[in-house]
């Protein structure tokens, strides 16, 4: 009965919509990126996806009760956000850190700011960030190859032979990276020139891998996901399925992806390559596959309480996570940005509220 | 008798960094491990102490107008006296500290102790109120340190404590672990004081 009397903001327009209903359906689209991440890495990604699902609505139940307000656990934004949390995860890591990353993203990115719709960013980015400053080494490293022995996708066998007599360096790097990673050094000129005694031939060398990574065989790889990665990031179909349940179910809006994903590409048709690897399509393709960017442009940026609520808003939104990840990815540290191109532009959204507030018919400027 | 109350306030009625929120910069800076929390507590509480009896002793003769420079090079002579010390004595633990030692001058506690209480009261209060204030900042500084080398390092005062399989959890002895201790600390202090009203 409590419930039928909460006071909201308007517009008060009378809709089926409720907070389980988008919360469930969201979990319902990205069953397909489950489902590819067992098929390429077998069960424990089901397990730690399952384990950080649980933590998360324990946690969340532990300090509803203790906060004493009513327990909501069954609302399934608890449970998103544990799930979430878990595809940012490698297969390989450690059964606690879905657990600590998921307590931590409810307790801290969540509660703690008065639980859902209060929180300043995305709780499950959240996590990531802090498994990511507290143990960089488990979250960047040990990349497990999928179980057809795919690791960066790169398919060409002769180039991987070819590799291993004349550049062992080269050849243990492109068998034990992401392609992302991959990408990344390439882009680190004193990492390529020691590859062997002859500048030339390591340009040569560091542009074959790239022609490699981005050539017809290894994009198909990238777009099923038979590529070392996340949990949950790494099959560009099965997200895209889930995507186009929630666009056609009109749980989530098409600016902010389509933004999103429209100015990486564009930036990185321009700006994608490696020294001296020009430029060309397959370029914007390699980096829309790759990492965790169709994860987190659909189900990520997309969040309701961490989002602009302005159309325009949503378009500056979806820009700026877009010019933040290329920048990451191009010229930081870090050879994925994602995860805090969208936790940055986060902590943006009040302001975008703001200033794209569209104003009131007949209201004067004072 | 009150000369033991203004030693005692300052642990935990009038404590400098849970309840009067002053001097976190340096805190949270240098809390990454004991060892450096107890040097910087035992470095302020000296500062605190010897510049409250000073500025008591001579606060009638100081014009109000200019008191706040005044204070501050009392303080600063206090400051250079134990970071020379230190250089001499203790050297790695200098080095840890670095920049935070003669960043004591512009420390909170010790301007604001000068400002709202050695300024109006007499030698022996004050310095009541600065050994009380020192061992408080001292106290505080040592639990945040603790939790963070606990957790961080997964050693205290140098001493493993946490099992060899234990990850330590890096973020904690980096800039946001220590927003998140003093946060949850705070919390805490806030809560028991709730609890006993």
């Amino acid at each position: 009965m409590k419930d039928k009397v909460l006071v909201s903001p308007a517009p008060h327009i009378h809709d089926a919509t409720t907070i389980p209903n988008v919360m469930w359906n969201v979990v319902l689209a990205l069953v397909p990126a489950l489902i590819a991440s067992v098929y390429y890495w077998g069960f424990r990604a089901l397990f730690l996806s399952l384990l950080g699902a649980f933590t998360a609505v324990c946690t969340e139940a532990l300090i509803q009760y203790l906060r004493k307000v009513p327990i909501r656990i069954s609302d399934g934004s608890a449970f998103l956000t544990g799930l979430l949390l878990a595809f940012n995860l490698n297969v390989a890591a450690p059964w606690w850190m879905p657990v600590m990353g998921a307590a931590f993203a409810i307790a801290i990115g969540k509660q703690v700011f008065g639980g859902l719709g209060n929180n300043p960013v995305n709780p499950a980015l959240l996590g990531r960030a802090f498994l990511l400053a507290s143990w960089p080494t488990l979250m960047t490293g040990g990349w497990q190859a999928t179980r057809f022995g795919s690791m960066n996708a790169i398919t060409n066998p002769s180039l991987i032979s070819e590799l291993q007599t004349i550049a062992p360096k080269a050849h243990a790097f492109v068998t034990s990276a992401t392609p992302l990673n991959i990408a990344h050094t390439l882009r680190d000129t004193s990492f390529v020139s020691t590859f062997t005694q002859s500048p030339a031939l390591n340009t040569d060398i560091a542009n074959k891998i790239f022609m490699s990574l981005t050539d017809g065989s290894t994009l198909q790889n990238l777009f099923w996901g038979n590529v070392a990665g996340c949990i949950g990031e790494v099959s560009v179909f099965a997200l895209l399925l889930g995507a186009a349940w929630l666009l056609w179910k009109n749980i989530i809006e098409w600016r902010i992806p389509l933004f999103y994903l429209a100015t990486v590409a564009v930036l990185t048709f321009i700006f994608g390559g490696i020294p001296g690897s020009g430029t060309s399509f397959s370029l914007p393709i390699f980096h829309l596959f790759s990492g965790g960017l169709i994860l987190g442009a659909f189900f990520m940026a997309t969040d309701y309480t961490t989002t602009p609520l302005t159309k325009k808003g949503r378009i500056i939104f979806g820009i700026g996570c877009g010019v933040l990840t290329v920048v990451i990815r191009m010229m930081g540290g870090y050879p994925e940005g994602v995860s805090y191109s969208i936790l940055l532009m986060n902590v943006f959204t009040p302001l975008i509220d703001m200033v794209t507030m569209p104003k009131a018919f007949g209201k004067v400027k004072k | 008798m009150r000369f033991f109350y203004e030693i005692v306030k300052g642990l935990i009625k009038e404590n400098p960094m849970f309840v009067l929120v002053l001097g976190t910069c340096p805190t949270l800076a240098v809390s990454t491990s004991v060892i450096n929390a107890l040097g910087m507590g035992a470095a302020v509480t000296f500062v605190v102490i010897c510049s409250n009896i000073i500025i008591s002793l001579i606060k009638d003769i100081v014009p109000s107008s200019i008191r706040i420079p005044i204070f501050i090079v009392v303080i600063a002579a206090f400051v250079s006296v134990v970071d020379m010390t230190m250089a001499a004595f203790l050297p790695p633990l200098h080095k840890a500290l670095g920049i935070f030692i003669p960043l004591i001058v512009v420390n909170c506690v010790i301007l604001g102790r000068a400002e709202a209480f050695a300024s109006k009261n007499n030698v022996l209060y004050s310095l009541a109120d600065g050994l009380g204030m020192g061992m408080g900042a001292t106290l505080s500084l040592t639990i945040v340190a603790t939790i963070r080398e606990i957790l961080g390092s997964g050693t205290w005062l140098g001493i493993r404590v946490m099992p060899n399989s234990y990850e330590p959890m890096l973020v904690a002895i980096l800039a946001p672990g220590a927003f998140f201790t003093l946060g949850f600390l705070m919390a805490l202090m806030n809560r028991l004081k709730e609890k006993r009203s």
